[in-house]
């Protein structure tokens, strides 16, 4: 009998000590100033996971969630920038380094991956995290180099982008209950 | 039988901080309800002669010009068929993402046209399925031309055409269509012809590079007008895209880029040689308010 108890408690513990909180609101926008015309494209269909307790955050980002101001730039965008056919999601798998629970005013690095257009490489990105309530807040802003992911520009293309793009990040976090 | 337990309890405890972020993707995963839908089956709202899948987004105009130039043996003197240029200009417009509808006049027969396409189904993945996106096409065509020491009827200029477009973008290279159609004519050339002439067109398109495809099309007719001599419409084509621009270059044999000509009044047999050179160009423009986010 001993053996069952051990087991089931540890069950119980593994999924209560867990404080996760899952994304209820997410803005992602990219901006992109170039020499014709600046191009921003927003996102609110991302999620994300948060663990409070030792700081693993994950982000999923359907790249054809992207919306764009001009409908033919947006299908560029999927067929020839990032061809989200093959690559459907970006994917940020990281900890939150050093933050303080709880609190309002969290200035934190996290490090981890970040896979664009298939490509996986190892970021370091700056942002506040804010407990406020039982919400959890994340902002940031942060550059990310087109030919870091393998980003190809098609030379045909008479729309040219920027080499750079800005990314602002805004997520609303709810406690994640089963 | 208590080390059992205790090894499976020991595994138990090391599987959770390994992949902790991996588990974090899953309880995302197991929220997704997204749909993924297919896009850029056809660049182009035609394939070569006929229409594709293709729909231009809400509030787009788009300006197309398809040229259709003389035939190709008709030798040097004629420049290769470059002195004899059909036209057909046309604006077609996207009332909705789904709902399109556009004007045209040819130079063929000097035709005035006009078709609504309505794309009712998209081909996805994900929380919803659907293999193929399908749409339904119907368009008129009146022929203006005067005719000498004859009065014909205002109805009997007329031709109707019916279609239904079933297309699938097989992998991100290739797409294929199907399309069932029907073209009723008010009035025929002989009494043994039938009104309503009957086929099945096939198109594709290979991508050979992010901004170059090929494309191919024909249209079999199950019962064509007896009383003249026509044949089915064949194309070959080469796509190039630059921003806003679609340009399709291509070798066909008719003279027609409309379906009440090309499936009915095609006169040029393709294998004999009667190959015209012809071009599309699209130009389109985003109208009114932008987007809202």
């Amino acid at each position: 009998m001993k053996p069952v108890i051990f087991i089931a408690l540890l069950f119980i513990s593994t999924s209560v000590v867990g404080q996760k909180y899952i994304s209820e609101k997410s803005n992602i926008v990219f901006f992109s100033s170039a020499l014709l015309e600046d191009i921003e494209a927003r996102n609110e269909k991302a999620k994300s996971v948060f663990n409070a307790d030792n700081g693993d955050i994950v982000f999923s980002i359907p790249v054809n969630q992207f919306q764009f101001a001009k409908s033919l730039m947006q299908e560029h965008f999927n067929e020839k920038y990032m061809e989200s056919d093959k690559y459907p999601k970006t994917i940020f798998k990281g900890k939150v380094l050093d933050f303080e629970k709880g609190s309002e005013n969290n200035n934190v690095w996290t490090e981890g991956e970040l896979e664009i257009h298939g490509v996986k490489r190892n970021v370091k990105i700056q942002g506040n995290l804010i407990f406020k309530g039982e919400k959890v807040i994340i902002e940031s802003k942060f550059i990310v180099k087109l030919e870091d992911y393998e980003i190809e520009i098609p030379k045909l293309l008479f729309q040219k982008i920027a080499e750079e793009v800005e990314v602002t990040v805004n997520f609303e976090y709810k406690r994640y209950e089963k | 039988m208590k080390n059992k337990y205790v090894v499976f309890a020991v595994l138990l405890f090391f599987s959770f901080p390994v992949c902790a972020q991996d588990d974090l993707l899953d309880l995302l995963d197991e929220t997704d309800e997204s749909v993924n839908y297919t896009i850029a089956t056809f660049k182009g709202t035609r394939i070569i002669n006929g229409h594709s899948t293709k729909l231009r987004k809400k509030k787009v105009l788009e300006f197309l010009i398809s040229h259709r130039f003389g035939r190709i043996n008709n030798g040097i003197y004629e420049f290769f068929g470059l002195d004899e240029a059909n036209i057909r200009f046309a604006l077609e417009y996207g009332i909705t993402d789904v709902l399109n509808i556009g004007v045209g006049r040819s130079s063929f027969d000097k035709t005035y046209d006009g078709f609504v396409k309505w794309k009712f189904l998209r081909q996805k993945t994900g929380a919803q399925r659907s293999p193929v996106s399908m749409a339904l096409f119907s368009s008129y065509a009146i022929n203006s031309m005067r005719a000498e020491g004859q009065n014909i009827n205002f109805e009997d200029r007329i031709g109707y055409t019916f279609e239904l477009l079933i297309a699938r973008k097989f992998n991100s290279d290739f797409s294929f269509q199907l399309i069932p159609g029907m073209v009723h004519l008010n009035s025929v050339p002989s009494a043994q012809d039938d009104n309503d002439i009957y086929y099945l067109g096939g198109g594709l398109r290979y991508k050979l590079t992010r901004s170059f495809a090929l494309t191919m099309e024909y249209y079999y007719r199950f019962n064509p007008l007896t009383s003249t001599e026509t044949f089915d419409v064949i194309g070959f084509g080469f796509e190039i895209e630059t921003g806003g621009h679609v340009f399709q270059l291509l070798f066909t044999n008719t003279l027609a880029p409309f379906e009440k000509g090309f499936i009915t009044e095609t006169v040029d047999e393709f294998w004999d040689g009667d190959i015209r050179f012809g071009f599309n160009i699209s130009r389109t423009f985003q109208l009114g308010q932008k987007r809202k986010w």
